[in-house]
């Protein structure tokens, strides 16, 4: 049998901000306003060591709900508490100006260049040498004792299969009880995959209201879909989902729900909006798609994400680190070395849901430490906005 | 002993191989939340992750897994049977078990459970 691991009084350091936001890693990014851009900032991540650029390939013609959505995510990583400063990178000044003014409110290092008037070569110039100097900061920065309490975390699970439902997801899930009530803030989403089990979500909603809210951002997306003639059947359940197991939409969603726990849903926010440490338990409107998921928790202040697979989703994140979890023993032995946490003897009954449990919040606090996650030594580093509609 | 099958709760009408099964194996499947065990034997080849009937499932049966409703039989299976895309289908959707394209019932059932 396996050490029993204590769950309390985990031992944590992190970064804390000048706004007293704490983070796990302390980067320094290089963020283009627009798709313009991205040469820039990843020229500029180039020449300097210990800068992440993070190009997409949005931020033109942009209008409406669809375009503070764009301003929202990319603000909210440059506010994110993993991020020491930033250098914001756009085509003209006026946007620049508006992401990073959004970003400074953190009180953190931030500085903004515009290419037109002034070419590619010499804002990477200018830029550079701002980049120089806040990596040389920010590597002189202390990590210090932090609490659970006080970080925002999150949670999906991607190319699914039943051994989450049936394992994987329930010792999530335990975990995820377990920093709720140590203080954390822990968000989750996927608002098309709880289809089949959208009421067991709205029943946990802490509030009348905050389940009305709840089943109208889950009702406008089924109406959204629906008003193009369609349905989700051709992507809910994925290929991959068929593949492990997984039949109906329902069976997904009902294996889903298992890693959010038993606490009450305390707030019910829209795409990207921001969570403060100590709110519990928190649904945030988002796609299913793992990398879509997890930039929108990061923009809403996550620092930490855990990802449940049983066949094996390898997503990563430029800015949080993405714990791995699977239950699934092929996926654990082919592709081992994208699995941070490994429980196939939670599968076959070797271990018990609360062991399981420890196991994902030792691995947990190790990577809040700073050790490497599977997804970070690979490089994976997917950063995508969600799109809401065609721009102009 | 390593389980080789498990279901979330006893009143289930499907189970989870935990392994690769094969056809013949007599299996005693527990429930993660306690309760009645089932004695099963297979009647087909079931990979790990894929479902198991715990009894003989008629044709329209909504079939009830983690003690809710996953999905409608589109097919009959006996006792021991591979439950999977061949012989069951969401309700969500569910254009008149797949022939014609009449108006989704899945946004109706979706308000109606909210309230």
């Amino acid at each position: 049998m396996p050490r029993k691991v204590a769950s309390k009084g985990l031992e944590l350091t992190g970064y804390r901000r000048p706004n007293g936001a704490v983070g796990v890693r302390n980067h320094v990014l290089i963020l283009p306003v627009d798709d313009l851009s991205n040469a820039a900032a990843e020229g500029v991540a180039r020449l300097i060591n210990g800068t992440t650029a993070l190009p997409h390939p949005y931020g033109r013609l942009q209008f409406g709900a669809d375009l503070e959505l764009t301003f929202r995510t990319l603000s909210g990583h440059g506010a994110n508490a993993n991020v020491y400063g930033v250098v914001v990178i756009g085509i003209e000044p006026k946007w620049t100006e508006r992401v990073a003014s959004a970003i400074a409110k953190t009180g953190k290092p931030v500085e903004t260049f515009s290419i037109e008037r002034h070419g590619d070569l010499n804002v990477i110039n200018a830029a550079s040498r701002v980049a120089y100097r806040l990596v040389q900061d920010a590597s002189e920065l202390k990590r210090e004792p932090i609490q659970v309490s006080e970080l925002v975390l999150s949670i999906k699970c991607g190319e699914s299969d039943p051994t989450l439902g049936l394992a994987g997801n329930k010792a999530q899930g335990r975990a995820v009880d377990r920093l709720v009530d140590m203080g954390a803030s822990v968000i989750f989403g996927e608002t098309s995959e709880l289809t089949g089990g959208e009421h067991l979500i709205a029943n946990r909603c802490a509030t009348p209201a905050l389940k009305r809210r709840f089943m109208r951002i889950y009702n406008d997306y089924i109406r959204m879909i629906e008003a193009q003639g369609v349905d989700l059947l051709g992507s809910q359940p994925t290929e991959g989902n068929i593949r492990g197991g997984l039949s109906t939409i329902e069976e997904k969603a009902l294996g889903n729900i298992q890693k959010t726990g038993t606490r009450p849903v305390n707030a019910v926010l829209d795409y990207a909006e921001p969570v403060r440490p100590g709110q519990g338990l928190v649904f945030m409107n988002s796609s299913s798609a793992g990398a879509e998921q997890v930039t929108l928790c990061a923009a809403g202040g996550s620092v930490l994400h855990f990802f449940t697979t049983g066949q094996g989703n390898i997503v990563g994140h430029p800015i949080i680190p993405v714990i791995k979890v699977s239950p699934n023993p092929i996926t654990c032995t082919t592709m081992g070395e994208h699995i941070d946490v490994k429980l196939p003897d939670l599968l076959v009954g070797e271990i018990n849901l609360d062991q399981a449990a420890d196991r994902i919040l030792e691995v947990f606090a190790r990577t809040v430490n700073g050790r490497l996650t599977a997804a970070e030594l690979l490089r994976h580093n997917e950063f995508v906005i969600t799109k809401l509609y065609p721009s102009a | 002993m390593a389980y080789r099958a498990l279901a979330h709760k006893s009143t289930d009408d499907v189970a989870i191989a935990v392994a690769d099964l094969k056809a013949g194996e007599e299996l005693t499947i527990h429930c993660l939340e306690g309760g009645k065990f089932h004695k099963v034997k297979l009647l087909e080849d079931i990979p790990l992750g894929h479902k198991i009937a715990l009894r003989d499932l008629p044709e329209g049966h909504v079939v009830i897994e983690y003690g809710e409703k996953v999905g409608r039989m589109t097919q009959p299976v006996k006792k021991g049977g591979y439950v999977h895309v061949h012989n069951i289908r969401t309700l969500r959707w569910d254009y008149g078990k797949g022939k014609g394209k009449s108006k989704p019932k899945g946004a109706g059932d979706a308000q109606e459970s909210g309230f």
